[in-house]
């Protein structure tokens, strides 16, 4: 049994394209071409070249010495908050833009929740010198000033989303609006695993580059290529993707994914989608998504903007239907005590996002032996103003 | 016959018209199918409101948040419509996105769809690909016609395959845009109707999005069986209520 995509674009049952009519010529020209043009030579040298010279990777696997000595097991933490732009998300908008430009596109529009994506977009088209527009919830607008400041530096636009919560789900849907009215010079860069297919599949092997470092990094360090546990936070689940690809098939390393539980799974504000969702269809995918009986689709809530996405990437939404993966919810609470943690016991200010994974830490037991990896997603500087907040600071 | 092949076949052109139920206010939509029969309408589109309408451009969906926020769902809609059928003979289709179906059972919602006298479905994204895999059966054991969508971007190719699949007419996305962000068709547009109307399809076209006068419906109408109004009619009811639908539709025919 394999836990990636089939030739159809689906993971299991989930995934698929449901796309209105207007979006077909786009995404099926992405699918017919984003294997092909991701395998030529001349495209892995300028994606890998790009990653090293202009990310900054390979990122460390750390070996955090004082964590592993208070959990008496062996903690390694992926580095990736080290990444250029301050997290994983600009592996994928390196590899998207590279395809965009040969795919003759001149336009580039993005979505943004906390404006991570979003700041990883303007990034790389300032780097290559292409239009970028990126769509932000204008309540996030207002709430992560900081990373709209860095994208119209970078020379983007920040466009409002005014539609429906003005959150992530509604830029989402502006983004899929200027697509449709823009069908010819425009190349959408989603930023999570999510939408219709090809993108969760693509976005999943341009992170995938986290589990390939991770294997090659603990053969020097272990001996062994395989961990024991490999961690990360899931909200649409990008830098997940990315920390599982290459240990999908292999059965001997546990998965776990951390979802926001935000006040609580049951508190009515939350974004658990594993514990809170149906199968459903949301931005062009078939998937596990929070909603009402009627089917409308409902706001998720997490103190972390980047968890708070209604729905999970179906590559996910099948890992937690097979019992692949197993699923963890983590409040609020647990994850700023542990960004408060991982700060004095590591000297790592981590992105609210990354500190849900570390508090898996107090829920499970694992052995001294054990090798457990936790996706390091972000680091903090963006969430400073919430830790200000939460602790008085 | 289904009410819609029925009323393709007349030798009029068709004017069709799509509003969000329950929208202004819950329980105006009978009454405004009702009113839109009797001022002529040839074909209604019920809108089942949805939370995300990608395809819709704003006046859309400010009209199906604004429904919902009223309380509108997919049982209240068919129970609204339970007795439709004895005040309306014209063509109904709900048109709605997959979701809310999905939840409330695709074949219930066909049954119900049935039982109601509804003629057929719009579904925006459900492709015709999913739908010819995994629903045709069940539309058709229901005498469900759905509606499947094409662009300018369209190719020859994938419009035979969509003729192919549909029975019912083809509905013609005017140009490439969501909903109610057109003004006016420029040589672009009519290469585009000419060049679908030499196809010789099985299928009539009806053409939607940017119809929203006399001219534009009239412009269209030269090249296709019919035409769609939406967004223009959901800002008249927005902007008049339901009192003046006759007017409205007097202005286009």
């Amino acid at each position: 049994m394999s836990y990636n995509v089939n030739e159809k674009g689906y993971y299991g049952e989930f995934g698929g394209a449901f796309i209105p009519e207007m979006l077909y010529p786009n995404v099926e020209e992405l699918r017919q071409n984003y294997l092909k043009i991701t395998a030529e030579p001349e495209f892995q040298a300028e994606f890998d070249a790009l990653l090293k010279e202009y990310v900054g990777r390979p990122t460390p696997l750390y070996f955090a010495k004082r964590l592993s000595e208070q959990y008496n097991t062996k903690i390694y933490l992926k580095r990736e908050d080290l990444c250029h732009t301050g997290a994983h998300k600009v592996n994928n908008t390196i590899g998207q833009i590279l395809l965009a430009k040969r795919l003759g596109k001149k336009r580039i529009i993005a979505e943004t929740g906390a404006g991570q994506h979003g700041v990883a977009t303007a990034t790389v088209c300032a780097l290559m010198g292409l239009e970028c527009i990126v769509y932000m919830g204008e309540i996030d607008i207002k709430r992560q000033a900081p990373n709209v400041a860095r994208m119209k530096m970078l020379g983007a636009e920040v466009r409002p989303a005014l539609s429906g919560s003005k959150t992530l789900k509604d830029a989402t849907n502006e983004a899929i609006r200027d697509w449709i009215n823009n069908p010819v010079d425009t190349y959408y860069i989603i930023g999570s695993v999510v939408g219709p297919h090809p993108y969760p599949d693509m976005v999943a092997r341009f992170q995938s580059v986290i589990s390939k470092e991770i294997k090659e990094q603990l053969l020097e360090k272990e001996g062994r290529e395989n961990p024991d546990y490999v961690i990360a936070c899931v909200g649409g689940g990008s830098n997940a993707a990315g920390a599982y690809y290459h240990f999908l098939d292999n059965e001997d390393v546990t998965i776990i994914a951390v979802e926001a539980a935000g006040l609580g799974v049951d508190s009515g504000e939350s974004a658990a989608t594993s514990a809170l969702g149906k199968v459903g269809v949301i931005h062009g995918s078939k998937t596990l998504l929070m909603q009402t009986t009627d089917g409308q689709i409902t706001e998720p809530y997490s103190i972390s903007a980047g968890l708070d996405y209604p729905g999970v990437g179906p590559m996910h939404a099948n890992l937690f239907a097979t019992g692949r993966a197993q699923f963890i919810s983590i409040t609020d609470d647990q994850a700023m005590q542990w960004g408060l943690k991982l700060s004095k016991m590591e000297g790592l200010i981590p992105a609210i996002e990354s500190a849900h994974a570390f508090a898996v830490l107090d829920e499970m037991k694992f052995k001294p032996e054990d090798i457990v990896v936790i996706n390091l997603s972000g680091r903090g500087d963006k969430d400073l103003n919430t830790y200000i907040d939460y602790f008085k600071l | 016959m289904n009410r819609i092949n029925q009323k393709l076949q007349e030798t009029k052109k068709i004017l069709s018209i799509y509003f969000s139920a329950g929208y202004p206010n819950l329980n105006d939509t009978v009454q405004i199918i009702q009113d839109l029969e009797k001022s002529g309408i040839d074909m209604i589109e019920i809108g089942l409101p949805f939370s995300d309408p990608l395809a819709d451009g704003p006046t859309i969906q400010a009209s199906s948040t604004q429904a919902l926020h009223n309380g509108m769902t997919t049982q209240v809609l068919f129970d609204q419509l339970k007795d439709i059928r004895k005040m309306v003979s014209i063509p109904l289709v709900i048109m709605g996105y997959f979701n809310p179906m999905l939840q409330y059972g695709v074949e219930n919602f066909c049954k119900k769809c049935a039982e109601i006298g509804i003629d057929g479905l719009i579904i925006p994204d459900l492709p015709v690909d999913v739908y010819a895999d995994d629903y045709k059966a069940t539309f058709e054991k229901y005498g469900l016609k759905n509606i499947f969508l094409i662009t300018p971007q369209t190719s020859d190719e994938r419009i035979r395959f969509i003729d192919s699949v549909s029975d019912g007419f083809i509905y013609m996305v005017s140009s490439a845009s969501v909903t109610g962000s057109q003004s006016g068709f420029g040589s672009i547009q009519e290469a585009y109707f000419k060049r679908i109307a030499a196809m010789n399809l099985k299928n009539p076209q009806v053409i939607g999005f940017g119809i929203n006068n006399a001219e534009t419906f009239n412009q269209a109408t030269q090249f296709a069986k019919g035409a769609i109004i939406g967004s223009a009619f959901i800002t008249h009811l927005t902007e008049n209520g339901t009192g003046k639908i006759e007017e409205f539709v007097k202005a286009i025919r």
